[in-house]
């Protein structure tokens, strides 16, 4: 029993910290221009696909780097030409052109790439277990992954609440035009922090690529998840979004690891029924296989009850 | 009198499609499209006239169909006895049933909480399709046939073409109750409150049950849509309540035109075509549809109907035929651009064997094809740049209020 909840922690952190990468960028932007960036998954998947790419030629290393540099360009260049284009039409029109561009995203990558599964592969100077517990192995490569994310996410606190830029970034979030007659460039600064943001979902994709396998589908699989965690967590709140990607991923764990359902359930209370029940699927349900609509389920209860999120401010 | 018109021309062309072309394939794209216009209408009513953008809509289309489906076997073993002809009402009451349920928390604000609550609730639905087997078939779906039920004046519905004289009846009352709707106070409030909630709260309207009431009716004719769905198609799967259907149709009411009672007509019948004639065409028409999306979005933001209801003042004022020469001049060499990368696309994706492109050959292997490409591409990328300006001119003189030579006021 303890070993199973080591390693559903374990997992669940490993995870959590993933999600926090793509949610980090996520909640930046949110409060930044006021509109959830249904695209960002997408860039998540780009920075997987590239550093696939560039790991072929010149290795895992190279495209760690290279990679969420990349994305981080294409996601400025997004901003520039497109967002700012759209802007002008109001917050749909924006939530629906990110909406069609992680569509079109989709389509790309299977037409560069193909739509069968890529054999991205971890590096091998971190293919042994880290440590032994239980019996079971944990990767070295999974102890890089919880590294990477919390390195930047002392990175990315440091910087916007102790650094000069961060400051400026944070001001230019509620008072543009005053940053603005300061002399600061707020698009300028606008696109950077969405060229930064989708880098972060960049450098999760390369990170995560190896694990979670790269495939045309993997923006899909993670997208809706990260957008639960941004509302769930208040949106614009960095530190309610790593609150929130650490209950989710370890929510989502703990629910496969265990072996418990409405079997047990019904023991419990004494209650029994027969097999033709018409509402049989209900009796029989079990954690593990609602496992992947709790996030959902969570969401739609945080919203009805809480609409600001853990950390959010109220609307205005 | 107008509008008279209008109506009696939708229904003639709506009862008249299948006398002007008859084939098998051509019924089956009609029927695809009484299904769309219906459920991108229903959309519409939610995001263009309401101001709520739903990214789970599909959820009230597939429960109506999955219910419609069950009403088709409870018909065939006799459980109820009524005429299949109702089907669609079956799968409008599920749909409503949902929406009042749904609806209930989820209009308290529109916007991004809207959004939200909606995703949340499409994913929810959608992985309890695949948990609850019994009622939504698992992956499989569930399937009926249409056929035992009572004959509707002799008519059995064997053949797809009488189910399209069924769905075309459909569509008309759906529509002309959809466009009704917007003419009643509850639809005047709902563009009132689309546009300022607060004011609309002050002039005594609660917004909430606007939006309400909105919903509830959007959901309503979606599960229509779902009945029609399941009377065509006579199976649904989990597919058809998942986030991919619920994609595409804001896509159809988007690319048609929001805020236009029109618009998703249109975009329901463009996408339907593409859908069907295109993917014969070429493997890539998903990736054309979300090049036409995002390029619709970027420089269409009212869709087609926003473009073609653009020329509304030029026409009033007789000058409509003034803008036709510098559309063709810049027309031409944008067609020829965008044929270009097309080709480009599609060399591409044909690496290392020769294919046919609209009527020439190309191979991607010979770098000539490459070079005039690229020569095509720049020529024509080059005239509709230069072009440009004159059009700009052109649709300014049409368009220009207060003309001197009109001599109206300025």
């Amino acid at each position: 029993m303890l070993e199973v909840f080591v390693f559903s922690t374990l997992n669940g952190l490993v995870t959590g910290l993933l999600l926090f990468m793509l949610a980090s960028g996520l909640t930046l932007i949110f409060s930044m221009m006021g509109v959830l960036n249904f695209a960002h998954a997408s860039f998540y998947m780009l920075g997987a696909y590239f550093a696939y790419s560039i790991s072929l030629k010149l290795g895992f290393w190279a495209g760690l780097l290279i990679a969420p540099l990349l994305v981080g360009a294409f996601g400025a260049l997004v901003e520039r030409y497109a967002l700012r284009r759209v802007h002008a039409h109001g917050h749909v029109a924006e939530l629906v052109f990110t909406f069609g561009l992680a569509f079109l995203v989709e389509e790309a990558v299977q037409f560069f790439w193909g739509a069968d599964t890529k054999n991205y592969q971890s590096p091998d100077l971190l293919n042994f277990p880290l440590f032994t517990l239980f019996g079971q192995e944990f990767s070295a490569y999974r102890g890089f992954m919880i590294t990477i994310s919390v390195g930047i996410f002392l990175a990315l606190y440091y910087m916007l609440t102790r650094s000069r830029i961060g400051i400026i970034i944070q001001a230019a979030i509620t008072h543009p035009h005053t940053v603005a007659n300061l002399g600061h460039n707020v698009p300028l600064i606008f696109m950077a922090v969405f060229g930064v943001g989708t880098a972060l979902a960049g450098v999760a994709g390369v990170i995560a690529g190896p694990v979670l396998t790269t495939f045309p589908g993997m923006a899909v699989v993670l997208g809706s998840i990260v957008f639960v965690i941004v509302v769930i967590g208040g949106l614009g709140s960095l530190g309610g979004a790593f609150v929130a990607s650490l209950m989710i991923g370890l929510l989502q764990s703990y629910a496969i690891a265990s072996n418990l359902g409405m079997p047990d359930l019904l023991n419990w209370l004494g209650l029994e029924f027969s097999r033709d029940h018409p509402l049989n699927d209900l009796w029989t349900l079990t954690l593990p296989q609602i496992a992947p609509v709790l996030p959902f389920l969570l969401l739609v209860l945080v919203l009805i009850f809480r609409p600001t999120g853990l950390a959010g401010k109220r609307e205005e | 009198m107008g509008k008279f018109a209008a109506w009696a021309g939708y229904l003639v062309v709506l009862l008249g499609l299948p006398q002007l072309f008859d084939s098998v394939l051509a019924i089956t794209i009609f029927n695809q499209m009484a299904i769309a216009i219906v459920f991108a209408l229903s959309y519409n009513m939610l995001l263009g006239q309401g101001g709520m953008l739903s990214f789970g809509h599909a959820v009230y289309f597939g429960l109506g169909g999955f219910m419609a489906v069950h009403a088709l076997v409870m018909i065939e073993f006799e459980t109820v006895y009524f005429s299949i002809t109702l089907i669609p009402l079956v799968g409008g009451l599920i749909g409503l049933i949902a929406a009042v349920f749904v609806g209930s928390f989820s209009t308290h604000k529109a916007g991004t909480v809207f959004a939200m609550i909606s995703l949340g609730i499409g994913e929810l639905m959608a992985a309890s399709s695949l948990i609850f087997v019994s009622f939504f078939g698992g992956e499989a779906g569930v399937s009926a046939d249409r056929t035992f039920g009572p004959p509707f004046f002799g008519i059995e519905f064997f053949q797809d073409v009488e189910i399209y004289y069924l769905s075309a009846g459909w569509v008309f009352v759906a529509t002309a109750f959809m466009y009704l709707f917007t003419q009643t106070p509850a639809g005047r409030m709902a563009n009132a409150v689309r546009d300022n909630p607060e004011r609309a709260e002050f002039i005594g309207y609660s917004a909430r049950r606007v939006r309400f009431i909105s919903f509830c009716t959007s959901g309503f004719f979606a599960g229509v849509a779902g009945g029609l769905f399941a009377l065509n198609y006579e199976f649904i799967t989990e597919e058809n309540l998942n986030a991919v259907t619920s994609g595409r149709v804001l896509l159809m009411a988007y690319i048609g035109g929001l805020g236009y009672f029109i618009g998703p007509i249109i975009g329901a019948v463009v996408l339907t075509l593409m859908n069907s004639l295109l993917s014969n065409y070429t493997e890539l028409w998903m990736l054309y549809l979300g090049m036409m999306f995002v390029l619709t979005v970027l420089f269409l933001p009212r869709g087609f109907a926003g473009f073609i209801m653009m020329h509304q003042t030029a026409w009033l004022r007789g000058k409509l035929s003034s803008l036709f020469l510098p559309y063709l001049i810049t027309g031409m060499p944008a067609i020829i651009f965008g044929g270009s990368i097309l080709a480009a696309i599609e060399m591409l994706h044909h690496e290392g064997e020769p294919f046919g492109f609209l009527f020439i050959n190309l191979d991607s292997g010979n770098t000539l094809h490459w070079l005039a490409l690229t020569a095509f591409a720049a020529a024509s990328y080059y005239a509709c740049r230069r072009s440009l300006g004159q059009l700009n001119a052109a649709w300014e003189e049409a368009n220009r209020v207060g003309d001197p030579t009109e001599g109206g006021p300025g």
